[in-house]
């Protein structure tokens, strides 16, 4: 299994949506994706790959409109601490 | 209701980030004193690094005997330094008939977070017991308890706890035992002592808390700094405080609360504005009574813009004349004591004509539009305010402060 793939699952899991929706170019607040359920899967991931994902709900929350948008910080955070 | 009591607050008493008594609060909330700073906490071999708004040097032995004083958590020791304070402060002689009709009723949202903490550390660094005095210091109504014993009051007391609005909801429902004739005069206020290693670990994971100061409704605004502390406040009646020539502060006028019944964490601005409307019409004030509103404010994305609807949605074209302030930016998020911080700071808003500033204001909001007093306090004519607290969980509390006399 891919790490696109291992962190989709995580968010389909925890977020409690279809996983076949969670596509780069869908827009978190479509998906159902609550900033609660953000915080969660961001802990799991960091949980998971051992790395620390500068997230701040008040901060961050608008710079990722798209989930394209936020894997890639979760996966530029976990090639930079060499944890892929 | 012609025939009902009106309740008028008499006495004072707080303990800080920005001052440990009233005179220092007083002086240092409105010249937009920070008690923000960056503390290092530790567990074990664990250590971060959080900006907070501590109580620094608290010394209990000023307020309460020491013996007394090692049966407490630090919060409790915070309720009982500001209760005594407020008392002395009110002028009032207990008498034992008084003593039987006063009542103390307190908000705390989590209470002894420092015992419970140490109690595990005791346990996990190898000890096979607690320390006697774990139970009754971690009763999240040992404040309340304890006010009751160095005061004197054997009326009712009880401890409310409804996260961030505890020391609101509790003002709520002291004004109505007051009114009702329940009790005749009370201490009433909120207490917390939150920064510990665990709590400030709790905060950190949901990816809330600033990494730096308190910026309420400002665009650059990121996040909520927690605070620690306690407020008081010595409530009578009116007639009371009048036949014993008492120093009236101002009139407690009235009180709303409602829930969300929507989300565990994000607020609703339907929830906040029918409390803010429930506290208005309660006191029988209309919108354009109103002058200030110290606002919940914690700075984060948000509280900050669904407050603004909600008094929006409440005051229409009125909101655009009231100055609404966050007093956060200067002593943080008190939790359970935070509302009674805030409540002091209208208090004095009030009798004094000075609206407190939002500090650490940097840049407008486009989704925050209101009148938020930046920088620096303001001269007006503050005839009444409101006071707002909004609890995770949905529940929110407001009460109506109006001018006396």
């Amino acid at each position: 299994m891919s790490q696109l793939d291992e962190i989709l699952d995580i968010m389909a899991k925890v977020s409690m949506v279809e996983r076949s929706t969670l596509v780069p170019d869908a827009k978190i607040s479509d998906l159902g994706i609550t900033s609660l359920d953000m915080v969660e899967i961001i802990c799991e991931l960091e949980d998971k790959y051992g790395v620390e994902l500068p997230y701040n709900a008040n901060m961050n929350f608008q710079k990722f409109p798209t989930l394209g948008d936020v894997l890639d910080m979760i996966q530029e955070n976990i090639a930079a601490a060499g944890k892929g | 209701m012609p025939s009902e009591r009106r309740i008028v607050i008499t006495g004072l008493g707080v303990i800080s980030p920005i001052g440990q008594d009233l005179a220092t609060f007083n002086r240092n909330l409105f010249n937009g004193v920070c008690g923000i700073e960056p503390v290092d906490f530790t567990w074990r071999d664990l250590s971060t690094r959080f900006p907070v708004a501590p109580v620094k040097n608290f010394d209990p032995a000023v307020f309460i005997d020491v013996k007394k004083a090692s049966l407490m958590d630090r919060f409790a020791q915070f309720a009982v330094a500001a209760a005594r304070q407020a008392f002395d402060d009110s002028g009032l002689v207990l008498t034992p008939e008084l003593a039987a009709r006063a009542a103390v009723i307190t908000g705390t949202s989590v209470g002894s977070q420092n015992t419970i903490e140490e109690s595990f550390l005791k346990l996990a660094n190898g000890s096979t017991r607690a320390h006697p005095f774990t139970i009754p210091r971690l009763m999240s109504n040992a404040g309340s308890s304890h006010v009751s014993m160095t005061l004197g009051f054997t009326g009712p007391a009880f401890t409310v706890a409804s996260a961030c609005a505890s020391a609101v909801h509790a003002m709520g429902v002291t004004l109505q035992m007051l009114r009702s004739g329940v009790a005749d005069l009370a201490i009433t206020g909120g207490a917390e002592a939150c920064l510990t290693f665990g709590t400030l670990k709790g905060w950190e994971a949901l990816r809330i808390l600033s990494p730096d100061v308190c910026r309420p409704f400002s665009a650059r605004r990121s996040g909520l700094v927690l605070g620690e502390g306690a407020a008081m406040l010595m409530l009578e009646t009116l007639e009371a405080a009048q036949a014993r020539g008492a120093r009236i502060y101002a009139e407690l006028a009235g009180y709303g609360m409602s829930s969300d019944a929507k989300d565990i964490t994000t607020p609703d601005a339907g929830g906040a504005a029918r409390a803010m409307a429930g506290a208005l019409a309660d006191a029988g004030l209309a919108p354009q009574d109103i002058d200030y509103i110290n606002a919940h404010g914690t700075g984060t994305r948000v509280n900050d813009i669904m407050e603004t609807q909600a008094i929006r949605q409440v005051f229409g074209d009125r909101a655009e004349h009231i100055a609404v302030s966050s007093s956060k930016s200067m002593f943080g998020h008190a939790l359970g004591a935070a509302g009674a911080l805030e409540m002091v700071a209208t208090v004095l808003a009030v009798t004094r004509d000075l609206a407190p500033p939002t500090m650490n204001y940097l840049e407008p909001d486009p989704e925050c539009d209101l009148d938020y007093v930046p920088g620096a306090a303001r001269a007006m004519p503050i005839r009444a305010a409101l006071n707002d607290s909004f609890g995770f969980g949905g529940l929110n509390a407001v009460v109506a402060v109006r001018k006396s006399g």
